[in-house]
């Protein structure tokens, strides 16, 4: 059995006539340690299937099973500890505590994970590293740029070492080489087995992934292995 | 990081709001604390008023005989034939519950006696007890010795002596030691000797007519004591000088009914200001509580970080709220009772209660909006704050378009 496995999704909004298919009818298997990539036209209904996948949306039918744990039989309270667990997110907005460092930021997902203190410093410290942040650990979101942040929210999803990395456009608001930058981090991870699923609007980001899907009106109409020149294996 | 220190971040961060919350809070709080301080303040000050005011509960024979008025009630029986409470048994008095609450304990042996033609009524009277029980008394001359008297105002004008003149009674030779000043009371009337003296006199050794007490004071209810008495001394009838007490205390009750319903609205107004600040910070949150549900923070993670926030404000505002409401009573008491020391003292239990007080209403009134954040879907909460982006961004981009256009048309 593949590692995560969707069958069947449906998710509508609104009731009656008004209702809104954004996911119709989708399935797909994912492999442990796949990058694929997510693309689609605005509305398409890649971040409501991102959401599902992230254990934050539930579908008004299908399954999805992650490791064979099928998550939206889980109650609330294990849903989000299968995020903690399983899942690191990367956001389009970066979604920083405003009020906490970019250190703080990072062990966010660590405060409420049984861990002592010094054991927690070295996982943000090594997350610190691998994002290159090291420097900027005592500056608050609002003293670092763009990229940087991006950054950090990327430390912040990876601190926790969890096995699926979901990334919503994670260079939407960067410049292209900052967006170089990010994609090779992104592949890095990937190096190191971790499944990425990532939404782009970005072709040359997509080219780093294994696989691309193309969402369009809520179905899954393309879905095929990648052999760009950014692959990384 | 811990969850303590996101409350305490997040305080420093949105100071207005924290601010706010502390101030409704301090504001009930040290409402409350001043009323109680005062309202004690002001109990302590009458029961010692109330005190200078001398006896207040009078203890007599249990008989339907003679009937004399004193000091306006009724003694009940108070005749040479009826049965006298013995010495001895006043003795139990000092044991009742609330012993600790008398302030004193004056026997009184009352007979008619005469002197130059006219009779008038004797007092023995234990002059120790006598200062505290009819501290109104202003004696000219001495207290007398065993064979001496002290004259009311009105029985040295109608018997006509003066301090130093003598006297007899049946057949006993008395010197006049002193004459009282007015005292606008029955007292004017009387004759006072010591009350070994007077028991002599007639006949009476070891029994008194009646007794008085002076047991009123902050925390002893007189009619608990009245029963109190009247179990340890069957044999008597305890009346209290109601009508000085109960007029007192009746007003004092009424202030603090209306004080205590001041009191609930103003809690209940500070409980509201935290209820809808803090539904406000929450709504504002919106962001941070999706992204930390996002990230796996259970609904009692989110919780907590909000009771962590209410529960810090609210020490800080019982404590500030009993320094507050103190040091507001401690100027009100000098301002508003005259001849108050003007000492209110820290009062711990009242400020551990202020102390519970305040974190009552602050977890209370935040129990809403923290359930209110836990069930925010994390999903919901960042698909809201993505729709809100996109519709600043098309208003930003809007604004930019039209003073492009703007620019044009002026160029």
């Amino acid at each position: 059995m593949s590692y995560i496995v969707a069958e069947k999704l449906t998710k509508k909004y609104g009731s009656g006539d008004a209702a809104v298919k954004a996911v119709s009818d989708v399935s797909f298997q994912i492999e442990a340690g796949e990058f694929v990539g997510l693309m689609g036209e605005s509305g398409a209904g890649k971040s409501t299937l991102l959401s599902i996948m992230g254990a934050m949306n539930t579908p008004t039918s299908g399954t999805f099973v992650v490791d064979e744990i099928d998550i939206y039989e889980l109650s609330s309270e294990q849903q989000a500890d299968f995020r903690r667990e399983f899942l690191g997110f990367i956001f389009q907005d970066f979604y920083l505590v405003p009020y906490l460092t970019v250190f703080e930021n990072i062990m966010l997902p660590l405060t409420i994970v049984e861990k002592n203190r010094k054991q927690k410093q070295a996982m943000v410290q090594n997350a610190l590293d691998q994002v290159g942040l090291l420097e900027k650990a005592t500056r608050l979101p609002n003293q670092i740029s763009g990229g940087e942040k991006e950054r950090v929210a990327i430390a912040r999803a990876i601190v926790n070492e969890p096995p699926v990395l979901l990334a919503d456009e994670p260079t939407g608001n960067l410049d292209s080489k900052t967006s170089a930058d990010i994609m090779k981090l992104l592949q890095t991870f990937n190096s190191d087995g971790m499944t990425i699923i990532m939404v782009t609007h970005s072709e040359a980001c997509a080219q780093y992934a294994h696989r691309l899907m193309q969402v369009s009106d809520g179905k899954i109409v393309v879905d095929q292995p990648l052999s760009g020149r950014y692959l990384a294996n | 990081m811990t969850l303590k220190e996101i409350s305490i971040k997040n305080l420093i961060r949105r100071k207005g709001k924290a601010f706010f919350v502390l101030s409704g809070l301090v504001i009930g709080v040290s409402t409350v604390v001043g009323i109680i301080s005062y309202i004690e303040a002001m109990t302590s000050d009458i029961n010692h008023k109330l005190e200078k005011y001398g006896a207040n509960i009078l203890i007599v024979p249990r008989t339907e005989n003679l009937t004399l008025t004193y000091g306006g009630l009724s003694l009940g029986g108070v005749s040479f034939e009826m049965q006298e409470i013995h010495e001895a048994d006043l003795a139990q008095v000092s044991s009742i519950k609330n012993a600790r609450n008398i302030a004193a304990l004056g026997p009184l042996v009352l007979g008619v006696v005469e002197v130059n033609s006219h009779k008038v009524l004797l007092a023995g009277v234990d002059f120790k007890a006598s200062a505290i029980l009819k501290p109104w008394w202003q004696l000219r001359g001495q207290l007398p010795d065993e064979n001496g008297v002290v004259l009311g105002v009105e029985a040295a004008r109608i018997l006509r002596l003066n301090t130093g003149d003598r006297f007899n009674i049946k057949d006993q030779n008395f010197g006049v030691s002193g004459i009282l000043q007015p005292t606008g009371s029955q007292d004017d009337q009387l004759v006072f000797a010591r009350l070994n003296t007077a028991q002599a006199l007639f006949d009476k050794i070891g029994r008194v007519s009646m007794a008085e007490v002076a047991a009123l004071c902050h925390d002893c209810p007189i009619d608990a004591m009245v029963k109190q008495i009247s179990d340890a001394l069957p044999g008597a009838k305890v009346m209290a000088i109601q009508q000085v007490v109960k007029g007192r205390m009746q007003t004092l009750g009424q202030f603090k009914k209306f004080s205590f319903g001041i009191s609930g609205v103003i809690l209940l107004i500070g409980s509201l200001v935290v209820l809808v600040t803090m539904m406000s910070s929450v709504r504002e949150r919106t962001d941070e509580i999706g992204i930390f549900r996002a990230i796996g923070f259970r609904k009692r993670h989110v919780m907590k970080i909000i009771f962590l926030e209410a529960a810090i404000l609210s020490g800080l505002a019982g404590i500030m709220g009993y320094m507050l409401g103190w040091g507001s009573t401690k100027v009100a008491v000098n301002l508003f009772i005259d001849g108050h020391s003007g000492i209110v003292p820290f009062n711990i239990e009242l400020a551990a209660g202020a102390l519970i007080l305040a974190l009552f209403i602050g977890l209370v009134s935040s129990t809403y909006p923290a359930v209110m954040a836990a069930r925010l879907d994390p999903g919901e909460a960042l698909r809201t704050l993505q729709m809100q982006d996109q519709h600043s961004f098309l208003s930003r981009y809007y604004l930019q378009t039209m003073r492009f256009n703007l620019y044009q048309e002026m160029s």
